[in-house]
């Protein structure tokens, strides 16, 4: 296949009036002693239909799909309205590049502001960006603000948070002389206030929880941003699974400063992993210390109503080392799908979708605690997903699930240490009462 | 013109554009007991699914794109994106597979990281190759946190990170992030490495020279090979730019020329598409030297079977969750496997050869500062218009919408003042290229003739030039009841 | 068009200097340089500013630009003024527009800054 638009008349022509002979000409710049002398050594080119037949024998070595499959942490199976990929699979929302000029990208820009209005709805936050990479990116950059903020240089770092969001963290902070102190988590899976209240003092930048956390606890917000802000720490709420939005007090409401987490439910399919949608919103006072891309409304010399990415010098192609974020493309095409996702459910369909995935969940948790030896290990209320403590290593149960074609959840022990016996399970609207009772019953069986 | 107004302009209590079927497990009771649970999303909208697919469609249509025409735009690469790599992105079996899935049940994704970083590696000539980085500056800031870590292992992490003044934003902004303390080196007068300069500035406390090569003006620095030994000498490491490979995919490899990290932009030479601001994707490159601090989990495979290999001790960790932005890699191994190693070097022969048609025929009509040999793309800028007319980049990039051309790269490279930054690449056809060429002719003639049309440009577009200093002064970010109209 | 009694840095800062109150502010080259500003970051009340530290910033849409303090000396006030229209430095650099006023620490760092034919003459040497 080649997408070379040009014929031999037309190089012919090119080449005539560049002055040239051939195009080997043009590349006499390049060292000799450097040149390629070989053919790369790649696969031989495919025709579309062999292309196609390749990619989708690959595709099928990937059994995943027979599975009835527990798995969330961080990546979540929701229904997509078939409207968002009819519409998000249009090409004018495909091949457009970023809307630097905003006078032919007001198709990209409307939905950039819809999509930081939605953002600032559902989190409660003042104002939104137009994305980040992904949560875990989110809740790195979100940690990087508060120390440019503050001025500080500690960071508590709530146990609970996303493994994997730490690492990030971790990663981001190594290089510039930030410390993170990680904060435990109690019985019932939430954040220990005192040890919060012991490690709070005038040298934290801010503190970081996540709600619903990586155990699906939901975190008592209100009470650990009061504590917070004593020395005057900034608050970051962490959201991994979005649709609890839906139904759950907005962070902002619960004094968060800065609200970020991962979209991906909202409209992206699990990809095995991406590409995922970062959000992120604050209050209004650290406006101009929000990393990423902002759209903004004006008037245009005819004074219609039009939008613009605007702040701009915050970012790196004007503030260079200065910059808020490194950040240059983002997830804009991701961020759309989640506007029509969102728009598509609708104020009620939200809520409905949320209300299902609470339901569900607690129908779960209550029929696989009541198997024997099975305990719900953390008392706190939770969203869509919870830890299950079984008799047997989680790790062993897991595959004998696997083996009668279900996959019952993440085994916690190679991110918990001391966590071996235990499963975390997630249950959004797409599981049906059947799925969720075959479930049950083979765990049944395997733990005779 | 009718306004498409924004969704929740339309919204009305109680319309519905999706139904979930109904709950099918009993209600739990207390579900609320010891939550914080919402009244109500205030404001959310509430549309029909006709209203919604109306709003959005008129806004598709109000958008640019590459399907619709020419993006000259430098150094962004606005390449044809194939529709087959859509549709292979779209299988069920890639877009279902969860990232946490035992290793076992998503051999087939396994399959298509692990094909992407050998394929690169062959390309770029180098060792190892890591699909994690979700953009180029992720990219970036990656390469740079491996010299770091390189570096660091060795005794001393450096502090100085030097760059050319040509370099692209995220360059510094990235070093910056990875703890170092930014550099300039000044272009010399043709734009290029003064190698005299590197030789003086290149010390034990500089980590690492970053590189665009081509650079931002097109030019190809002749001297990497003398470059790469100059930094070397003194312990440091060349990272290479390589967002933009479209000038050399197959006729030279950076690896063979002394780079020792490079990030390559999916969304640039491979063909993915911009999506209006990403995804995109910023795989990092490196010499066996750094391979041990790749980001982890690293793809291997063994007798056919492909594996997370998680046990890396010096590995920087992460930087970001799961693997990468997959779906993106999907389209991005498409596009290798269609074209085959000729495919891949027609890449960079019609680019250079179209950028230096476009190069000839607009020689004289625009100023060009420098005179060297360009391959992929060429800096122009507006000095004849604007000594004589008072007509800047910015006039005649607008006077271009209404032309139905999209703008090329005005914002950099910084050496150049009034930059009109051209990238062809290789998709376009001679008669968009005589279009573009023609077009930009008639824009000169018209600088002289009614400069007045230009300062008022875009005249056809769907809004006009835009009160960009209101929308900073006075930012409106987000639609609130009863204050936006 | 440069108030006499004004001195000038060569980063186009000027201070007008009463006892030891120094008011600071940026020149017209400076504004015209920058296009219509958008914003303007202004220091906390106290901070204490030696010569050539960072006062605070001034964007534009496309632009930003540090302000170095002229002189050293602690901020006793800063302009509120501008964060609800900083336009009026594109307007009124000189006047209006001023941006903080110090309680200066060294009269001696004037000696090192120009007096206003200097900068002019200073100003027609960028032009070349």
């Amino acid at each position: 296949m080649s997408y070379i638009a040009l014929s031999e008349k037309d190089k012919r022509e090119m080449l005539a009036r560049i002055g040239i002979a051939s195009t080997e000409e043009l590349f006499d710049c390049l060292p000799p002693a450097v040149r390629l002398d070989r053919p790369l050594d790649l696969p031989a080119a495919l025709s579309e239909p062999e292309l196609v037949r390749l990619m989708e024998t690959i595709s099928e070595r990937n059994t995943y799909g027979d599975f009835n499959s527990f798995l969330g942490a961080g990546a979540y199976a929701h229904f997509i309205p078939a409207v968002v990929d009819s519409l998000s699979g249009r090409t004018e929302f495909v091949t457009p590049y970023t809307p630097y000029q905003p006078e032919v990208a007001q198709g990209t820009l409307q939905s950039i502001f819809e999509y930081q209005t939605l953002i600032c709805q559902l989190t409660g936050m003042d104002v939104a960006n137009a994305s980040l990479y992904d949560g875990a990116m989110a809740a790195a950059e979100a940690v990087l603000m508060a120390h440019r903020v503050t001025g500080r240089k500690k960071v508590l770092v709530a146990r609970s948070l996303h493994p994997q969001y730490r690492e990030t963290i971790r990663t981001y902070t190594r290089n510039i002389g930030l410390t993170l102190e990680e904060i435990g988590f109690g019985e019932c899976g939430g954040l220990i206030t005192a040890e919060l209240e012991s490690k709070l003092g005038p040298d934290v930048a801010g503190v970081i929880v996540q709600s619903p956390n990586f155990f699906g606890v939901v975190e008592d917000l209100a009470k650990f941003s009061a504590l917070a802000h004593g020395p005057k720490a900034l608050f970051i709420a962490v959201v991994a699974e979005a649709v609890s939005l839906g139904l759950l007090e907005a962070p902002g409401k619960l004094g968060a400063d800065i609200v970020c987490g991962e979209g991906q439910s909202f409209g992206l399919p699990p990809a095995f992993g991406g590409p995922y949608l970062g959000f992120m919103g604050c209050t209004k006072e650290y406006l101009r210390q929000l990393p990423g891309r902002i759209a903004g409304m004006t008037k245009d010399v005819d004074g219609q109503r039009g939008f613009v990415l605007t702040l701009s010098t915050r970012e790196q192609h004007i503030r260079r080392e200065k910059a808020t974020s490194n950040i240059c493309t983002n997830q804009a095409w991701c961020a759309l799908r989640a506007t029509m996702f969102l728009e598509t459910l609708g104020h009620d369909g939200l809520r409905e979708m949320a209300s299902q995935n609470l339901h569900k969940a607690r129908y779960a948790a209550k029929k696989l605690s009541a198997l024997p030896g099975v305990k719900l290990r953390f008392s706190g209320a939770f969203f869509n997903e919870f830890v299950l403590d079984l008799p047997k290593p989680a790790a062993a149960v897991n595959a004998a699930l696997q083996a009668k074609g279900i996959l019952g959840g993440l085994a916690l022990q190679p991110f918990y240490k001391d966590m071996d016996r235990s499963l975390l399970v997630c249950v959004t609207e797409v599981k049906t009462k059947a799925c969720i009772d075959a479930l049950t019953a083979a765990l049944e069986e395997v733990l005779r | 013109m009718i306004r498409e107004p924004l969704i929740f302009e339309i919204s009305d209590k109680g319309k519905r554009a999706f139904g979930l079927p109904k709950l099918d497990v009993p209600e739990a009771k207390d579900a609320f007991k010891d939550l914080a649970v919402r009244a109500e999303i205030v404001d959310f909208p509430q549309v029909s699914e006709v209203e919604l697919v109306r709003h959005f469609t008129r806004l598709s249509q109000q958008n640019y794109c590459v399907d619709v025409g020419f993006y000259p735009l430098g150094s962004c690469t606005m390449k044809y994106n194939p529709k087959v790599n859509e549709k292979v992105a779209s299988l069920a079996g890639f877009t279902a597979a969860h990232p946490l899935a035992p290793p076992d049940t998503v051999q087939g994704c396994l399959e298509v990281i692990k094909r992407m970083q050998d394929y690169l590696c062959e390309i770029t000539g180098l060792d190892a190759f890591t699909m994690q980085p979700s953009a180029g500056a992720q990219g970036e800031l990656t390469g740079m946190m491996l010299v770091r870590a390189y570096l660091e292992k060795q005794g001393n992490p450096r502090k100085y990170v030097l760059m050319p003044d040509s370099a692209h934003g995220t360059n510094p902004s990235s070093a910056h992030l990875a703890g170092y303390t930014v550099q300039e080196i000044k272009s010399n007068d043709r734009g290029m490495v003064d190698l005299e300069e590197l030789e003086k500035r290149m010390n034990g406390d500089i980590a690492a020279l970053m590189l665009t090569n081509p650079n931002t003006l097109g030019v190809f620095e002749s001297d990497i090979c003398r470059i790469a030994e100059i930094v070397h000498a003194k312990g440091g490491l060349l990272y290479m730019d390589g967002a933009n490979m479209n000038a050399l995919t197959g006729m030279v490899r950076p690896g063979d020329m002394g780079v020792d990290v490079l990030h390559i932009n999916l969304h640039k030479t491979f063909s993915t598409p911009h999506g209006g601001g990403g995804p995109g994707s910023g795989p990092v490159g490196v010499k066996k030297i750094l391979e041990p601090f790749l980001p982890v989990p690293l793809i291997e495979e063994k007798g056919g079977r492909f594996s997370l290999n998680f046990a890396r001790p010096d590995s920087i960790g992460r930087v970001r969750g799961f693997y990468g932005n997959f779906l993106v890699m999907v389209k991005a191994l498409a596009y290798i496997l269609s074209l085959g190693p000729q495919g891949v070097r027609e890449i960079a022969e019609v680019a250079v050869l179209n950028s230096n048609y476009i190069r000839k025929c607009l020689e004289g009509v625009y100023h060009l500062q420098y005179d060297d040999a360009t391959m992929h793309e060429i800096v122009f800028d507006d000095k004849f218009q604007k000594d004589a007319h008072g007509i800047t980049n910015l006039d005649i990039a607008k006077r271009l919408i209404d032309y139905g051309v999209h703008p090329p790269t005005m914002s950099f490279p910084s050496i150049v003042h009034g930059a009109l930054m051209i990238e062809p690449t290789e998709t376009e056809s001679k008669r968009d290229l005589d279009y573009f060429i023609e077009t930009m002719k008639t824009i000169a003639r018209e600088a002289e003739e009614t400069p007045e049309v230009l300062k008022a440009a875009p005249h056809h577009s769907y809004v006009r030039r835009l009160d960009e200093t209101a929308a900073a002064r006075n930012p409106i970010v987000k639609w609130e009841r009863s204050k936006t109209s | 068009m440069y108030p006499q009694n004004y001195y000038f840095t060569k980063d186009h800062e000027w201070v007008a200097v009463d006892g030891d109150k120094a008011t600071v502010g940026i020149s017209d080259f400076a504004q015209k340089q920058l296009g219509d500003v958008v914003y303007v970051e202004l220091p906390e009340i106290g901070k204490h500013l030696d010569v050539h530290q960072t006062v605070g910033t001034i964007e534009s849409v496309k632009a930003v630009s540090e302000v170095f303090s002229p002189v050293s000396g602690e901020v006793i006030e800063t302009n509120a003024a501008l964060n609800n229209a900083p336009e009026t430095i594109n307007q009124d650099p000189h006047g209006k527009a001023w941006i903080i006023k110090l309680k200066m620490k060294n009269p001696g760092d004037l000696k090192a800054l120009m007096k206003a034919a200097d900068y002019e003459k200073f100003l027609e040497g960028l032009a070349h």
